[in-house]
Formats: structure tokens, C-alpha cells, sequence
């Protein structure tokens, strides 16, 4: 890998940046104001958490799955229903975590055992799940009043004292910690490294993208802590990163999703039992998408039949923008966590600028377009026959 | 002067610096049934390739002048143009679509909104009379057997005014009945003046039709053989085919056989997973020794591949039985990861497609079959795997730049090398090498014996599959040789010779017969 190289790798980081770069300009800096640095995250959570799970699906050979807005409605609806009735919120938030990975594994049980393909199974899953979250509903919306449910996922940390006056020094301090990780990491990851002559060239490159990093995750961390402070709920999206980033990268079930994506019958013939990674896989997307749920209840305070509408299109298009293939076999989270926030940066710069809800769906589409032929051109040469 | 209508002159084909076709030269006559043999990746399905546009002009040396004229093809339409039509092994047949569909298929007979089903119809009666097959143009191509899928082949063919047919291994699927009905249809297509190229390894097949037979070998043409009287003498012609001196191309090696059995597998059957009445290993039963190399040899089809794989974890078949004992202990290999576990390796003949991940790097594809080993628990442990993955690229050699090399930019010999790291990692008792030299070139060879020899002097032992024969003969201790799903013979390799092989495989052939 030479610097060339290094930065095509980059190219959706560097994308991202020229995005918000243009979006600041055309809002007059108002995409920076601290409550909408703060909302950027938060209103794009599920997307970053569901495309988390997603990214797993697609990196065991191109499945998706269509369920997850309808699931995200589901769960919200019982949430609703249960709290209304009186049920305690931990409860209901274990009863709803162990739902939503039954769902999952519902839609696995049918792509792995029955080898129903993943896009028809999700489909009818879609319109099934929908179907009982609405009859739930009985097409009303419910409200939710619960506030200890609330706290858990929209509070914000406020530690006495330190966070008493108009800047909240926490989210400073674990935006500070937070770098300072990141950093460590990735020199005990150097010094690992061989020593090649390229790896050398290499270094003074990803010194300065680090450096980037850290600036750009302190300066935001300080723009949350001008606002209301860190939120609780970007403690769980953060989590989920760092889990996903972790089962992609260092575990023998996330080796095996490149695997059985990159090549099913090698990873067949390796050992590998292909029907319990599809399964695995899919149940923890229904998981993930059962905690959006959560999260979006609490967030909007509010369920009807519409909630989650078009969500799995979303997580879906996080993914492909931030490089996954759509063979399978090729996908990172630090990619979708950009491919998320790419889409988020534009969902509200376009918000802010006062752009028609139908302008932004078009904006989305055309960014997905451009994305997904960047990556085909880049990897699979066009029209050539091997 | 003889009026040819195909002269091949002096083809030399390369493939990333190796020569597959090596002077090359075919005449064939106007109005002639002539025979290509040759063993098995003596270079016909190359020349065939060449001749129908696959490989496109200008990819080869030397000229193929068709009519009396230099043929600069580009692509395969460019050839049926011509009136050159090939069938190949495996049929190009669409199963869902009735008969006459596809006979007109990609040349469909149109009307003025769109195909004219009354025409198609009735010109697929016309050719199918002609083939002789005595179905409904409606029939659906899934419903009918495969000798006659073979016919609505040829009959495909003749709707395209062919001149210049040529069959790959047109009977290789076929039972007798079947092939006899194919060979007079030849013969009755040379009366009406086509010509026909036909490749076989069924030289009494080739005795009864051919008029002129072309032996090559090695990528060369060793000679052409008169067969007007039907009467070729078949030993002379398995001698053209294989008879070559063997140079020192194997590493010299101790004999390391113990006493121990190291790997038995008692009467072993399977059925084919689709067609699942059809057996394709019938009753096999063979062992191996500690520190032995044995070799299976047959020709394509002879059920080797699925031999291998259906003992590797039941990766292949249906119905099967049959009992496994790996040093002496029987094993249940119902999953692949059984058969690991027990001790058994299969490095696949198809390693793009079944061996390999291409699009990652080394150390990926050199654990992947053992990903316990370098893991706590479920958690990767990345500095190990680089250093298994460094280890192996120093022990067999490996030609990579680092180990965070993706291997499909690796050449062919240096991806067999990944590819044996992966299972040699799985430390295996008993490593099955299916095609273990296929595509690569001699010195990646002559290293990838090295490292079999190594491993036999460790005491493990291998079951060797190929189908080159000097391979065998040079590397095995032992041949079993494989015809029709079963075993048929089995001679120490210093005793085995190509003559006795083949001569053995055709012995089995007439048994059949």
C-alpha cells in the first residue's frame, strides 16, 4: 500500500468532509451551532446503530434486511402499549431486547434452514412485522409518558458540580478520553507493524489523519458541551460501534462473515458452518434494530404505524456508501459510520437550508447512486470480463 | 491437393507465459469425420477454444485458415457465422425452456409481433426429424434424458446451417444405446456432406466414425493417423498419446510408507444430489498408508472429485454410506468440520472458485481453516495469525510481498502454495490433493512435490488426484485407477505405465459394455 492508495481508501472520509464543508457554507456556518452538531449525532442514531447490523448481513454475501424499519415499529408499539399498561420500564426494555433478537432469529431461521433468499423472507417479514405492529397500535398513535424509560436513553450525563454551569465538562472530558484512545491504539498498532520501507511512508500519513481525528472529535465534544451536554443516548450508539467494530475485526464469527461473503463454498469446505453465520447474522440485526426501536420511542415520545417507515433503507444505504459490497465479502463499520453520518450531514444541512422533504429524498438518492458507482468502478472494472 | 475446409497452422497459444498450445497443425477435410485425442490437458479444449472465437484472434501465434481463408474471430457469434458450431461437455441447454425454444434460442424465428410460434415450431420438427429424436418441440428440455439433450444439441446446431461441427466428449454422458444412436447420426451427417470434428477418449468410439485421427500431446501435434478402413490399431494410438520419456521433473525421496493404515475407507457409495437415483461412486473401497502417496487417476468424470468430497465432510452427494477409519478409528465425517477435526485436509482442484478467498490477503486465507488455533475463546489473536501466516510463506516459498498481500494478485503456483498453508496449518493426518499442480507451471510444480515429500516424511500420508499422468506416476507410491464411479484397477506405481493404465480403463469400459 503506497499514499495513493492510502487516500483512495479514504475517499468517503474525504468525501464526508468536503460534504459538511459545502454545507457550512451554504447555511452560513449554521450547520455548526452546537444544537445541531448535537442533534447531527442523535437524530441519526438508529441509522448508525441498524447499519451497524446491517453491514453484518451484507458482508456474508449481499443479504439484507427489509424488516428492520417494521421491526423498529413493532418494538416501539409494545414499549408503548407496556408502559401505558403500567409495566415497569426495566422490564419491559429486557422483554423487548429479548423480542426483538427473537424476530431476528426468526427471519435467520428461515434464510438458513429453508433457504428462503434473504430479500423475500425480509420482505414478508417487513409486511408481517408492520402488520402486527399496527393491529397493536390499533392504528393510533401512543404517547409515552414513562420518564424513567425516557431517562434511559435521552437524559443527558450531568454530574453535579462539574456540569453545574453553562458548558457541561464531561462531554469535554470523555471527548478528550475518547482521543486519547484512539491515539494510543494506533501506535501500539505501529509499533506491531513490520518496518517496511512503505509501512514507514506510511506512518507521517496516518500521523496527520489522527491528529485530524482527535481535533475534529474534541472540537465536537466541546460543541456538545456548549449545548446540553453528552447524551445518554450517544453512549449507547457509541457502544454499539465500538462492539461491531470489535466482532468485525477480532472475532472468529466476523472472520467468518468476510468468508462466507468473499467466497460461500471456500468457507464451506474450510469448516466453516455457513447456516449458523447467516443465522447469527440476522438475529443480531433484529437485535439492533429492536434497540432503535427503544431508542426511537424515547426520542420522539411518541409511536404510530409510520415509525421505522423507510429506516431499513436507510441502514441499508449507509452501508453501501460506506464501501460495503454488495457481493459481500468487503465492508468495515468505520465505513458505515461514515456512510451514516454522510447521509445524516445532508438530511439536515438540507433541513437547515429549508429544502423540500421531496428535494432531500431526490438529494439522497443521487448521493447513493455516485457512492455505490464509485465503488463498483474502483473495484470491479467496469464492463470487463475477467 | 486435397480440398480442405480447415487448415490450423503452427498455434501457439500462451497462458501467462506458459505454452498450452505449442505448434499446432490440423488439416481437416471437406466432408470428413476427423478425431482430436489426446490426454486430458493435452491442449484440445485450447485449440477448440481458438478455433470457435473464444480466445479471440490475435491472442495466439499462427494462422487458422477456414475456407480458404485466414479467420480473424472475435468473439463466438463471429464463428457461428461462419457455420462453425461447437458443443461442448457440458450442455448449453436451458432446462426450463421447452425444445424448440431452445433450438432457436438467440436466433429466434420472428413474425411481426414478436417470435412466430407456428414457424418455431414447425422448423424444430424439421431438425429434430433429421437428428432422429422423436419428441414434441413443447417438451421442456428438463424432461427429457441426456442423450437426448445431446441430440437437440446437435440439432441446434444444424438450424444454424453449420458446415463445420465439432463435439467435445459428445458421449461421455451417454450410455451405449445412446452413443451408437449419436455416431450413426454423425455418419449420416457426413453423407449429406457436413464435416465433423469430434474430441473423445473413447477410442472404439473413434475407431467406428473417424476417418482421420490427430494425436496431440503436450500442447503439439504428434501426427495424423489414416482410419478410412475402420480398422486403427488402439495401442498404437494410447502409444502416440502418452508415450514420452520422462525426464527428472520429481524430486528425488526416500520411501517413507510404515506399516501402519493410516487413512481406509470400506465400500463407500454416493448419489448424485440432483439426479438422485443416479450413483456416482459405486461400492469404493481404498486405503493409504502412513508416509504413502497414492494416486487416483481416470478420466474426466471418472468420479475422483466427488470421491474426495463426499469422504471431506458428505461436501458432495446424497445418500451416502459407507465407513472412514483414519488411523485405524472410525470416524463420523458428517460435517466439514468433523472431517478437520478427524484429521483429514481436501485441497480443492478449483481453488479460485472453491479454495480461496481472493479478495482477502494471505493471513486471512492461510487460517481460515484453523481459526481456533489462533484465537482465545472467540477473540482473533492478529499478531499470531501474521506470524503463522509469515511461517508458511517462508517455509514453501512463497513469492508475496507481505502477508497483508491479497491473493488474487498472486500468480497461480504462489495461490496453491496459500492454499496448501491453509490445510497444512490444519495439521492433518491425511491430506487429500485434488488436482494439486492444475494450472501452474513446471518449476511452482516441481516445488509443490518438494513440499509432498516433506510432508510424507513426517509420516502424514496423501491421496493424490490427477490427471496427468507422469504426475502420478512420478510421485506415487501407489495408483488406484477410477473409471465410471468405481475402482477398477490398482498397480504400484513402478509397475504402471500410461499403456497399462489406459489399457486397464478400456478393459473396465468394455466390462460395462
Amino acid at each position: 500500500m503506497n499514499i495513493k492508495d492510502a487516500i483512495k481508501n479514504k475517499s468517503m472520509a474525504m468525501a464526508l468532509f468536503i460534504v459538511i464543508i459545502l454545507f457550512i457554507v451554504l447555511t452560513g456556518g449554521k450547520l455548526l451551532y452546537p444544537q445541531n452538531l448535537s442533534n447531527l449525532l442523535l437524530q441519526n442514531g438508529y441509522v448508525i446503530i441498524m447499519s451497524c447490523g446491517m453491514l453484518l448481513c451484507i458482508l456474508t454475501g449481499g443479504n439484507i434486511d427489509l424488516s428492520v424499519g417494521a421491526i423498529v415499529c413493532l418494538i416501539g408499539a409494545i414499549v408503548a402499549r407496556m408502559l401505558n399498561a403500567g409495566i415497569n420500564a426495566v422490564l419491559v426494555i429486557v422483554i423487548c431486547v429479548g423480542l426483538s433478537a427473537l424476530i431476528g432469529a426468526w427471519n435467520g431461521f428461515w434464510i438458513s434452514k429453508i433457504h428462503i433468499p434473504s430479500f423475500v423472507c425480509t420482505l414478508a417479514g417487513m409486511f408481517l412485522i408492520r402488520g402486527l405492529a399496527r393491529a397493536i397500535l390499533e392504528s393510533k398513535t401512543i404517547a409515552i409518558t414513562n420518564t424513567s424509560f425516557l431517562d434511559t436513553f435521552t437524559s443527558y450525563i450531568n454530574i453535579p458540580v462539574l456540569d453545574d454551569g453553562d458548558i457541561k465538562w464531561s462531554a469535554l472530558i470523555f471527548g478528550i478520553i475518547i482521543s486519547i484512545v484512539i491515539t494510543v491504539i494506533s501506535i501500539v498498532k505501529w509499533t506491531k507493524d513490520d518496518k517496511t520501507r512503505a509501512a514507514k511512508q506510511i506512518v507521517a500519513y496516518e500521523c496527520i489523519q489522527i491528529l485530524i481525528i482527535d481535533a475534529l472529535i474534541i472540537l465536537y465534544s466541546f460543541a456538545v458541551a456548549r449545548y446540553k451536554g453528552l447524551s445518554v443516548m450517544a453512549l449507547w450508539i457509541i457502544a454499539v460501534c465500538i462492539i461491531y467494530a470489535f466482532i468485525t475485526n477480532k472475532t472468529t464469527f466476523g472472520r467468518h462473515c468476510y468468508a462466507v461473503g468473499g467466497n460461500a463454498k471456500a468457507a464451506m469446505l474450510s469448516g466453516i458452518n455457513v447456516g449458523k453465520v447467516y443465522f447469527m447474522s440476522y438475529l443480531s440485526m433484529g437485535l439492533l434494530a429492536g434497540l432503535s426501536g427503544l431508542i426511537m420511542a424515547a426520542r420522539i415520545g411518541a409511536v404510530n404505524g409510520d415509525t421505522g417507515n423507510t429506516f431499513e433503507m436507510d441502514a441499508i444505504g449507509a452501508c453501501f456508501i460506506g464501501g460495503a459490497s454488495a457481493y459481500g465479502g468487503r465492508g468495515t463499520i468505520k465505513g458505515v459510520v461514515i456512510g451514516a453520518f454522510l447521509l445524516g450531514v445532508i438530511n439536515q444541512g438540507m433541513s437547515i437550508l429549508g429544502l423540500d422533504s421531496n428535494w432531500q429524498l431526490v438529494v439522497k438518492g443521487i448521493v447513493l447512486l455516485l457512492a455505490v458507482t464509485f465503488d463498483v468502478v474502483s473495484h470491479h472494472r467496469v464492463g470487463r470480463e475477467t | 491437393m486435397d480440398d480442405y475446409i480447415l487448415e490450423i497452422k503452427n498455434i501457439i497459444k500462451k497462458f501467462s507465459g506458459v505454452r498450452a498450445l505449442n505448434n499446432v497443425n490440423l488439416n481437416v477435410k471437406r466432408g470428413e469425420i476427423h478425431a482430436l485425442v489426446g490426454e486430458n490437458g493435452a491442449g484440445k479444449s485450447t485449440l477448440m477454444n481458438i478455433l470457435s472465437g473464444v480466445y479471440p484472434y490475435g491472442s495466439y501465434e499462427g494462422d487458422v485458415i477456414y475456407n480458404g481463408s485466414v479467420c480473424r474471430f472475435k468473439n463466438l457469434n463471429n464463428s457461428e457465422e461462419k457455420g462453425i458450431v461447437i458443443i461442448h461437455q457440458e450442455f448449453a441447454l436451458i432446462p426450463e425452456l421447452s425444445i424448440g425454444e431452445n433450438i432457436f434460442l438467440g436466433n429466434e424465428r420472428l413474425g411481426i409481433l414478436g417470435i412466430d410460434w407456428n414457424r418455431t415450431e414447425d422448423e424444430a420438427s424439421t431438425v429434430l426429424r433429421k437428428v432422429g429424436l422423436n419428441e414434441s418441440p413443447n417438451t421442456l428440455v428438463k424432461d427429457i434424458g441426456t442423450g437426448k439433450q445431446q441430440l437437440v444439441e446437435i440439432a441446434k446446431a444444424l438450424s444454424k446451417n453449420v458446415s463445420l461441427l465439432i463435439l467435445d466428449e459428445p458421449t461421455s454422458a451417454l450410455n451405449d444405446e445412446e452413443s451408437k444412436k449419436l455416431l450413426d447420426l454423425l455418419l449420416e451427417l457426413k453423407k449429406e456432406g457436413k464435416t465433423c470434428i469430434i474430441i473423445s477418449h473413447k477410442l472404439k468410439e473413434i475407431a467406428y466414425v473417424a476417418d482421420r485421427i490427430t494425436v496431440i500431446r503436450d500442447g503439439a501435434t504428434i501426427g495424423t493417423v489414416e482410419n478410412s478402413q475402420h480398422d486403427i490399431d488402439e495401442d498404437y494410438i494410447i502409444k502416440l498419446m502418452v508415450g514420452r520419456e520422462l525426464i527428472n521433473r520429481y524430486p528425488k525421496r526416500e520411501r517413507t510408507i510404515g506399516d501402519k493404515l493410516a487413512f481406509e475407507v470400506d465400500s463407500w457409495n454416493v448419489n448424485h444430489p440432483i439426479y438422485t437415483d443416479k450413483k456416482v461412486i459405486d461400492n469404493v473401497s481404498f486405503n493409504i498408508k502412513e508416509g504413502e502417496i497414492v494416486g487416483f487417476y481416470g478420466l474426466q468424470g471418472a468420479g475422483r472429485t466427488e470421491l474426495a468430497m463426499s469422504i471431506f465432510g458428505h461436501s458432495y452427494g446424497y445418500k451416502i454410506t459407507g465407513k472412514v477409519r483414519i488411523m485405524g478409528r472410525e470416524c463420523r465425517l458428517s460435517t466439514v468440520r468433523k472431517a478437520i477435526e478427524s484429521g483429514l485436509s481436501y485441497v480443492t482442484e478449483d481453488r479460485k472458485n472453491n479454495g480461496l478467498l481472493l479478495a482477502n490477503n494471505i493471513t486471512v486465507n492461510t487460517t481460515l481453516a484453523s481459526l481456533d488455533k489462533v484465537s482465545r475463546r472467540v477473540v482473533l489473536d492478529s499478531a499470531k495469525e501474521e506470524s503463522v501466516a509469515e511461517m508458511f510463506i517462508n517455509k514453501l516459498s512463497t513469492k508475496a510481498t507481505s502477508t497483508k498481500q491479497i491473493v488474487s494478485s498472486l500468480s497461480g503456483g504462489n495461490q496453491q502454495k496459500v492454499l496448501l498453508s491453509k490445510w497444512m496449518y490444519a495439521e492433518p493426518k491425511v491430506l487429500i490433493l485434488d488436482e494439486p499442480t492444475r494450472g501452474i507451471d513446471v518449476g511452482a510444480k516441481y516445488e509443490i512435490f518438494c513440499i509432498m515429500n516433506e510432508l510424507i516424511a513426517e509420516g502424514k500420508s496423501i491421496m493424490m488426484i490427477s490427471s496427468e499422468l507422469p504426475d502420478l506416476l512420478g510421485m506415487c507410491d501407489r495408483i488406484y485407477i477410477m473409471n465410471d464411479g468405481r475402482i477398477v484397477d490398482e498397480m504400484p506405481a513402478c509397475e504402471a505405465s500410461g499403456e497399462k493404465i489406459i489399457a486397464s480403463i478400456i478393459r473396465s469400459q468394455q466390462e460395462i459394455n
